[in-house]
């Protein structure tokens, strides 16, 4: 018998369930798109049938870390733009778990860049979902990656010069199997696209708009959003690498010129997962690591089988 | 000095196979019955310039390399002109024979190259003058061209190996058997013949008038030879560690390649990350999901792993780090030994953070610690750290077989079952309290965790602070519990220690004395090699290498300094870090301290520590060697 009877649990799972009973009412300001994505998340876990005591959170620090401080599932709240080598380690452990790994545009393209680039290239299969409000909110509205050529704030007073991060061009260049914008004026898209990332098998990752009314007034929620899979003026094959990177390029470059292209860019159907190559390697191990521990008939391999190369 | 050892020393160029050599080498003494001790030094390059391996073997236990050496077999450097023999990079040719002149013992034997080193160059040296001088036999061979013959250059290292056995008039067999055992076909049989040639040749053309040989014994088949990172990685799996993540640096390297070559076939996990923030964070994150796991660098990537180390402390997730010492400030001297992050180890990551820290003194105990290391990291949920240096981490030694004979403990410590969940304490509304605070119900600081995907365990892990349940908090009254509730466990941790286990320290020399000498890590051995020497000599006294740093071991510490006048503090770093950590914990005794420091790449040799000792506490007037600085006792 499994030690993780959560796991793989079938019955019908109530979204509020995922709601906390008397813990914390999020500390978001009014208005915030966080909400949103807090919203689409409990939405989408019980819809592909995933309770709450299978799903594991790993946030980083910013106001998108506390998502799981109000959503009751197992949660581990980590440090500034760490939450994804956390969150990788934890899948591999227990493959059977599902991992969602959540930050913000600072916490994961700014401290956090690099991690990101080595979890989209070995295409975990785990969700990065990251609020992108192209500003740093928890420290009071400095500018960001994400923030736009010219963004005024306390620490760039002259406006900065530098051109934002691309992140979803950036994920598909390293790797990632699984692209996606979306944001929380759109709840029903950022539901399904939630959706789909989980259930897919590498690393999916979403760039969630998330608009911030006290740090980034000017911010887009109040441009026409596109959806590209619902427009014939943005048909693309997501499955076809070339056209996905050209399309992204394209999007990319109009998030910062007042219309928003939100939507799916590209699946990989056909990379494996990590856990997959590795597990053809011959490096992971057969059943959830974790479970050996539980398991008292389990022979466990003593350093003493390895002395005679020593002899 | 003793006579009836053999400390064999190969020099030669990085790259020239002066390790493999050297470590099949030593296995033969092993199996032809004698006790053995390896120091490895070498430059931070990959091919060519100035690296020796010291194999010291004896009838006797050894704890230390030694002093000196007296047998030396130069290679000379084939790195040192490039393949088309186009440029000579200045002087490294001669190096080996050159710069491993100092310390070759009187009566010593030299075998060196004639076929690679050019007869100027060793004109230079004034060999002939000093071999006179210091009694010195020296044997120009022509190993290069023998190896030649035999069809393949590089195999000059098994003629040095032949010709020395025939000068020491060892029996073949032990190493014969060996090259049976590494290699096949073309390549062992062409070994097999040089090696023998090589033999011959010695045996015939020289007279033996020199008085080194290798000590004989009983071959006991009983015996390995494994490395301090050996000892490590072997602790780390014994205790049922299956998940590492590393990033690589010189000299922690060599524990996360033995536990990735050996875990995948064990069904654990290893990760090679993007840097070692990843890797100590990724040992968070399997640890958190319910693995046993660990991580580990050096002083520089130890540096980043200070984020992840605080973490795991609040979050109270078990953690195992090690923590290989080189020379530093910054990359220092990336393959030389020091003890100078201790400080580092002990105080790095922010607020009133606290952990666990084990010195080894030597590999067995390397491995005892490691497996230490995990229980109280798994039972207390805290990080621990094991940290050593260059030194013990590449130095072999021979260990009875049935030491690592021992019942493995795959426990994952205070995590409860789903069964023990339903049990555990919950609020009214069913939250299970993962940090729980009650001082009555977490008497010694721990509060069982679940893990996620567990049955009714369902909590948040947050690096703030946090109420019981875990959800974030900053009600002061609850951060008092909290916080009070951490710091019981290293009270705990100590109590265990003192209660329930042998002490880690280790004592040696004579109860009785007034006089003491006080080590940690690596250095052990050697000063218990100083003391044994020193009580040999007529003096009276008593050493002691510690090993636990964090928590302290007051009550030994205490009762050691009470028994002794004086004592001398030796260790291999400059501003004299653990006697500041002595002072800090005991500081009435700092008047009774003197610190020994060395700090110029090389360990300490023994005899320098009898000289030291001979010199601040035996009444000597003499200086010491320029190596070596004393800071004397504290209001001197």
């Amino acid at each position: 018998m499994s030690a993780f009877n959560a796991i793989g649990e079938e019955r019908e799972i109530d979204r509020d369930e995922f709601t906390p009973g008397n813990e914390p009412q999020p500390t978001w300001c009014p208005g915030c798109g966080d909400f949103g994505v807090l919203k689409a998340l409990k939405q989408a876990l019980p819809e592909v049938g995933r309770n709450p005591e299978e799903v594991l959170t790993v946030t980083g620090i910013g106001c998108s870390g506390k998502l799981n401080s109000y959503l009751d599932s197992y949660g581990f709240h980590t440090i500034h733009g760490r939450s994804l080598p956390v969150a990788r380690a934890a899948k591999l452990a227990n493959p059977e778990l599902e991992v969602v790994a959540a930050g913000g545009d600072g916490d994961g393209y700014g401290i956090g860049g690099n991690h990101l680039i080595h979890t989209a290239r070995e295409n975990h299969d785990m969700t990065y979902i990251v609020f992108n409000n192209e500003v740093f909110g928890l420290t009071k509205g400095q500018t960001s990656p994400t923030s736009p050529k010219g963004h005024k704030s306390k620490t760039q007073p002259s406006g900065s010069a530098k051109t934002p991060i691309r992140p979803l061009s950036q994920s598909l260049n390293a790797g990632a199997g699984y692209i996606a914008r979306t944001a929380a004026v759109n709840p029903n898209q950022a539901k399904e696209i939630i959706k789909e990332a989980i259930e897919y098998d590498g690393f999916a990752h979403i760039d969630f708009l998330t608009q911030c009314p006290t740090w980034n007034k000017d911010a887009k929620q109040y441009v026409p959003y596109i959806d590209i899979q619902e427009s014939d003026d943005y048909e693309h094959d997501t499955t076809d690498r070339e056209e996905a990177a050209r399309m992204m390029f394209e999007t990319e470059n109009k998030l910062y010129e007042g219309e928003v292209l939100t939507g799916r860019y590209y699946v990989d159907d056909e990379s494996p997962s990590y856990q997959a190559e590795k597990t053809a390697l011959g490096e992971m191990p057969d059943e959830p690591l974790v479970e050996r521990y539980f398991d008292d008939d389990y022979e466990w391999e003593r350093s003493y089988d390895l002395l005679e190369r020593h002899k | 000095m003793t006579d009836d050892e053999l400390i064999w020393r190969i020099a030669g160029g990085s790259g020239d196979g002066i390790d493999s050599t050297s470590q099949n080498f030593a296995k033969a003494l092993m199996r032809s019955g004698l006790d053995i001790f390896t120091h490895r030094h070498y430059p931070s390059r990959i091919r060519g310039g100035h690296t020796y391996v010291e194999i010291r073997a004896a009838g006797h236990e050894v704890q230390s390399r030694g002093d000196g050496y007296n047998f030396l077999l130069a290679l000379g450097d084939s790195f040192a002109r490039n393949p088309k023999e186009e440029a000579v990079y200045g002087d490294e040719e001669i190096k080996p024979l050159s710069e491993n002149l100092d310390e070759l013992r009187e009566g010593g034997v030299i075998v060196y190259d004639s076929g690679l080193l050019e007869e100027d160059d060793v004109a230079e040296l004034d060999l002939d003058e000093r071999a006179e001088e210091n009694d010195w036999h020296v044997f120009p061979i022509n190993l290069r061209g023998m190896a030649k013959e035999h069809g393949r250059e590089v195999m000059r290292n098994t003629a040095g190996v032949g010709v020395t056995a025939a000068l020491l008039e060892m029996d073949l067999e032990h190493i014969e058997n060996l090259m049976t055992d590494a290699m096949s076909g073309d390549v062992l049989e062409a070994n097999l013949s040089i090696l023998r040639d090589a033999y011959k040749m010695a045996q015939e053309e020289y007279e033996f008038e020199h008085d080194v040989r290798a000590p004989t014994g009983e071959h006991d088949e009983e015996q390995v030879l494994v490395s301090g990172s050996n000892a490590i990685a072997y602790g780390a799996i014994d205790e049922g560690c299956r998940f590492i993540a590393g990033y690589p640096m010189t000299p922690w390297t060599d524990v996360f390649t033995i536990m990735t070559q050996n875990l995948p076939k064990m069904g654990g996990i290893s990760e090679q990350v993007e840097d070692e923030i990843a890797a100590a964070a990724l040992a968070v994150g399997a640890s958190h999901a319910g693995a046993k796991a660990m991580s580990g660098s050096s002083g520089g990537g130890f540096a980043l792993m200070s984020e992840p180390l605080g973490l795991a402390e609040m979050t109270e997730t078990p953690l195992v780090l090690v923590e290989s010492m080189r020379a530093g400030p910054s990359t220092g001297m990336p393959t030389k030994p020091e003890q100078a992050d201790l400080e580092h180890v002990l105080y790095t990551s922010q607020g009133d953070s606290q952990r666990v820290v084990f010195a080894p003194g030597n590999i067995e105990e390397a491995y005892d610690q490691t497996r230490m290391a995990f229980h109280v990291a798994y039972e207390y949920q805290i990080p621990t750290i094991l940290i050593y240096d260059q030194k013990l981490s590449g130095e072999n030694k021979n260990v009875d077989e049935s030491f690592f004979d021992r019942e493995p403990n795959p426990t994952l410590g205070s995590t409860l079952t789903e069964e023990e969940l339903k049990e555990a304490a919950h609020e009214a509304s069913g939250k299970f309290m993962r940090f729980q605070s009650d001082p009555d119900e977490t008497e010694n600081g721990v509060s069982p965790r679940s893990l996620p995907g567990q049955k009714g365990g369902r909590y948040l892990a947050s690096g703030n602070e946090h109420w019981p349940s875990g959800h974030i908090a900053e009600d002061p009254d609850n951060r008092v519990l909290q916080m009070d509730r951490r710091k019981r466990k290293i009270e705990s941790i100590r109590r265990e220690l003192d209660e329930e286990h042998d002490s880690q320290q280790t004592y040696f020399g004579d109860e009785d004395a007034d006089l003491g000498i006080i080590t940690w890590g690596s250095q052990q051995g050697t000063v218990e090699e100083a003391v044994e020497r020193l009580n040999d000599n007529g003096h009276s006294v008593k050493g002691i290498g510690v090993s636990d740093m964090m928590p302290f071991p007051e009550g030994e510490m205490t009762e050691f300094l009470e028994s002794v006048d004086e004592a001398l503090v030796v260790e291999m770093n400059a501003s004299a870090q653990f006697r500041g950590l002595l002072q800090k914990e005991l500081g009435r005794y700092g008047p009774k301290l003197t610190s020994m420091l060395k700090y110029n790449g090389n360990p300490f040799e023994p005899g320098e520590i009898v000289e030291g000792f001979e010199i601040r506490l035996g009444g000597d007037s003499a200086e010491p060697t320029a190596q070596v600085r004393f800071e004397p006792a504290a209001g001197d």
